[in-house]
């Protein structure tokens, strides 16, 4: 059995309440981010709290050169990984994303950086026929809308990538899980008009780990989730094209 | 950042203003681009100390991580926004208690530092600032500074105590005291008058490490002031039964002091409570074993009591009166009280050692009483002002982290120290970036919004 878990963009309210919850039920972390200092804070944090070993370091998302070499020294630090969880994301401004300068970094972090980082762990669990994979994805990427287009369609696309990935695993043992929450009350969120039942980093975190123990492939959290997005996804586009959304 | 513009309210539910609020995430964003702002913890202060009418007020709830931990010495390093609950639940554990603690352990370790709060032990052990060693302010040029009572030393008796006015409370380091298990040892002591309970605090052999006194503010004629003396230390290994002893676990073998069913509060609620409270209580005169909880934080196992007292919220009046004035002032409290029929739920009395260093700390060698008031109507305002007089004449102040009613020139005239602190002011934060509707209302420092 192994011990513990990398977890990628460490820094986000959703990723340290994921951590946490790791923390608890005794499991080593890695922590990645591109702030070191912040994860240093975490580390300590989460070691003096839950009695655990975390380790931590750079990463970043959009530096895909770096990749490989950053998942070697992890996995030196940590050679009990037992799984990882993705959970770095960049929201951006949609407004501004009509630039296509802006809209391509969002692209080059919720996607492309998150393509190359999953098929380094991809290529190291498959052989050894155990691990997981959480991907945190968006209820962005279900559906098309003009205020988060390209948010959503990165997002989209990492969903279909970690569909993939999940049917490339499944004959290795490897477990891949979609995730895709809604509305949480995060840094991403703060402010924003129009939010409705948001849930807590706390409660999000708690049922990502709860999903290891459950069979579902594709988590919407909370779970009414999957029922407001099976409606928004059976709009005809006819109509939906006129909705402001 | 993005910012999200609500009313708010301190613990009182009283005043209701509408704040900008901004909450980061990182360490880093413990800084606004704002030209006005406060930082609020988990806003526990009664009043108006953590708001910003029109103006930022900057959320450190989620700046909460333990940095450091000296297991030997029991020296604590962590992020201000933690509470004192997630504290404890590391720190006991591992045989460490907090060295001075409110109340309520939902508040944040920055809001102590700001309050410079006290709790049952300020005779013997002074008040929170007394036990931190630094801190880290951010200040309004974004830049940090550690000061510690020998480190930049202005700075921090002006920030220990200082309502948030002089920065940032970024980080602190506290100076924790060795405890043998989470038991707490008690004894309750009752008195049938003001004088007797006054006799039971100053007693050194009824007296404990922790004292407090609970009085029936319902109680008149020659009765006004009779109450319980409730005194405590953590249980030395010894003192524990044998069971206990091998699992150091505190389980508390008694029901909590202020165990109270929602009931509609009116005097003639309070009045039969008070009476049933005062027999039973009051005739606990072996020691008894308590957990930690129950005997420091009794309120916090009810949730969200503040909503107990209705819509228009409620106003705390806590006030210290120096020792060689404090029995006539708090029996005049008391009369005024009485006489007014205005219900005060709670009613706190405690001796308070010497002042300290902090330049707007609120305790001084004396007594302080606390009242819980509800707001039913303007009269209450009044009433306050009339106390203001009583505590004034008896050289006393009133606490500013409870407050949300005193006139600046009161505040002046009980906080002897305040030009000394205003000059550091001026000198860390010439523009007033860090400006509360307390700061204002007071008038501690002129200006926005």
């Amino acid at each position: 059995m192994s011990e513990s878990v990398l977890i990628l963009g460490a820094t986000s309210a959703i990723a340290r309440a994921t951590a946490a919850a790791f923390a608890a039920r005794g499991k080593g972390l890695y922590l990645a981010s591109r702030d070191l200092d912040e994860l240093q804070r975490s580390a300590f944090d989460l070691h003096l709290r839950y009695g655990i070993e975390v380790r931590y370091g750079l990463f970043d998302a959009e530096a895909t050169a770096t990749h490989e070499a950053f998942f070697q020294a992890a996995l030196e630090a940590m050679p009990d990984l037992s799984g990882v969880v993705l959970a770095f994301g960049y929201l951006g401004d949609q407004k501004a994303a009509r630039d296509f300068s802006v809209g391509e970094k969002i692209i080059a972090s919720n996607f492309t950086g998150a393509a190359s980082i999953l098929s380094h762990c991809a290529n190291y669990f498959e052989p050894l026929k155990r691990g997981f994979i959480i991907g945190i994805s968006s209820v962005a990427g279900d559906r098309g809308r003009q205020s988060n287009y390209v948010y959503g369609a990165a997002k989209g696309a990492l969903s279909l990538y970690l569909q993939g990935l999940r049917n490339r695993l499944f004959a290795s043992g490897v477990r891949v899980i979609t995730v895709k929450p809604g509305f949480v009350d995060t840094a991403m969120t703060f402010g924003l008009p129009g939010l409705f039942l948001v849930a807590s980093p706390q409660n999000i975190g708690e049922r990502i780990v709860g999903a290891l123990g459950k069979s579902a492939d594709v988590v919407y959290l909370p779970w009414f989730w999957r029922h407001i997005m099976l409606v928004i996804q059976h709009i005809p586009e006819t109509i939906f094209k006129r909705m402001k959304l | 950042m993005a910012t999200l513009a609500m009313p708010l309210s301190g613990w009182g539910r009283y005043p209701v203003q509408t704040c900008e609020l901004e909450r980061p995430e990182r360490y880093t964003g413990l800084h606004s681009d704002a030209a006005c702002v406060i930082a609020r913890g988990q806003g526990r202060s009664y009043g108006d100390a953590a708001l910003n009418e029109n103006g930022r007020v900057l959320l450190t709830e989620r700046v909460n991580r333990l940095l450091d931990f000296d297991a030997e010495q029991g020296i604590l390093r962590a992020e201000a926004g933690v509470t004192l609950a997630e504290i404890l639940d590391v720190i006991v554990p591992r045989g460490w208690f907090l060295p001075v603690t409110p109340g309520t352990k939902f508040v944040s370790l920055g809001g102590c530092v700001a309050a410079d709060v006290h709790g049952k032990n300020h005779h013997h052990n002074g008040s929170f600032g007394d036990h931190v060693l630094a801190i880290e302010i951010i200040l309004a040029d974004g830049s940090r500074v550690v000061c510690s009572p020998s480190e930049s030393s202005e700075l921090f008796w002006a920030t220990v105590g200082g309502m948030g006015l002089t920065g940032i409370i970024g980080e602190v380091t506290l100076k924790l005291i060795p405890i043998q298990n989470a038991s707490m040892i008690v004894r309750h002591h009752s008195a049938d008058n003001l004088d007797q309970l006054f006799q039971l605090l100053q007693n050194s052999t009824t007296d404990d490490r922790y004292t407090v006194a609970w009085i029936d503010s319902m109680a008149s004629g020659n009765r006004l002031g009779r109450g319980i003396a409730m005194c405590g230390h953590h249980a030395a290994a010894e003192e524990l039964p044998a069971d206990l002893q091998n699992t150091g676990q505190a389980k508390s073998s008694h029901s909590i002091p202020f165990n109270f069913p929602a009931f509609a509060l009116n005097t003639l609620s309070i009045g039969v409570f008070n009476a049933l409270y005062y027999g039973r209580e009051g005739g606990k005169r072996e020691p008894f074993l308590s957990g930690y909880d129950p005997y420091f934080y009794p309120l916090d196992t009810i949730g969200h009591w503040n909503r107990m007292y209705g819509k228009r919220g409620f106003v705390q009046y806590q006030c210290v009166i120096p020792d060689a004035t404090a029995f006539d002032g708090i029996k005049a409290l008391l009369q005024e009280l009485s006489g007014s029929r205005r219900p005060s739920f709670l009613a706190v009395l405690k001796r308070l050692g010497a002042q300290g260093r902090g330049l707007l700390s609120f305790p001084m060698a004396g007594y302080t009483l606390a009242l819980d008031m509800p707001i039913r109507d303007e009269g209450l305002f009044v009433l306050l002002d009339k106390l203001d007089q009583v505590v004034m004449q008896g050289g006393g102040r009133v606490y500013l982290a409870k407050d949300a009613r005193l006139s600046d020139e009161s505040f002046r005239a009980m906080y002897p120290r305040y030009e000394e602190w205003l000059k550091i002011k001026h000198a860390v934060d010439p523009e007033n970036k860090f400006s509360s509707s307390l700061s204002r209302r007071l008038g501690i420092v002129e200006g926005r919004p």
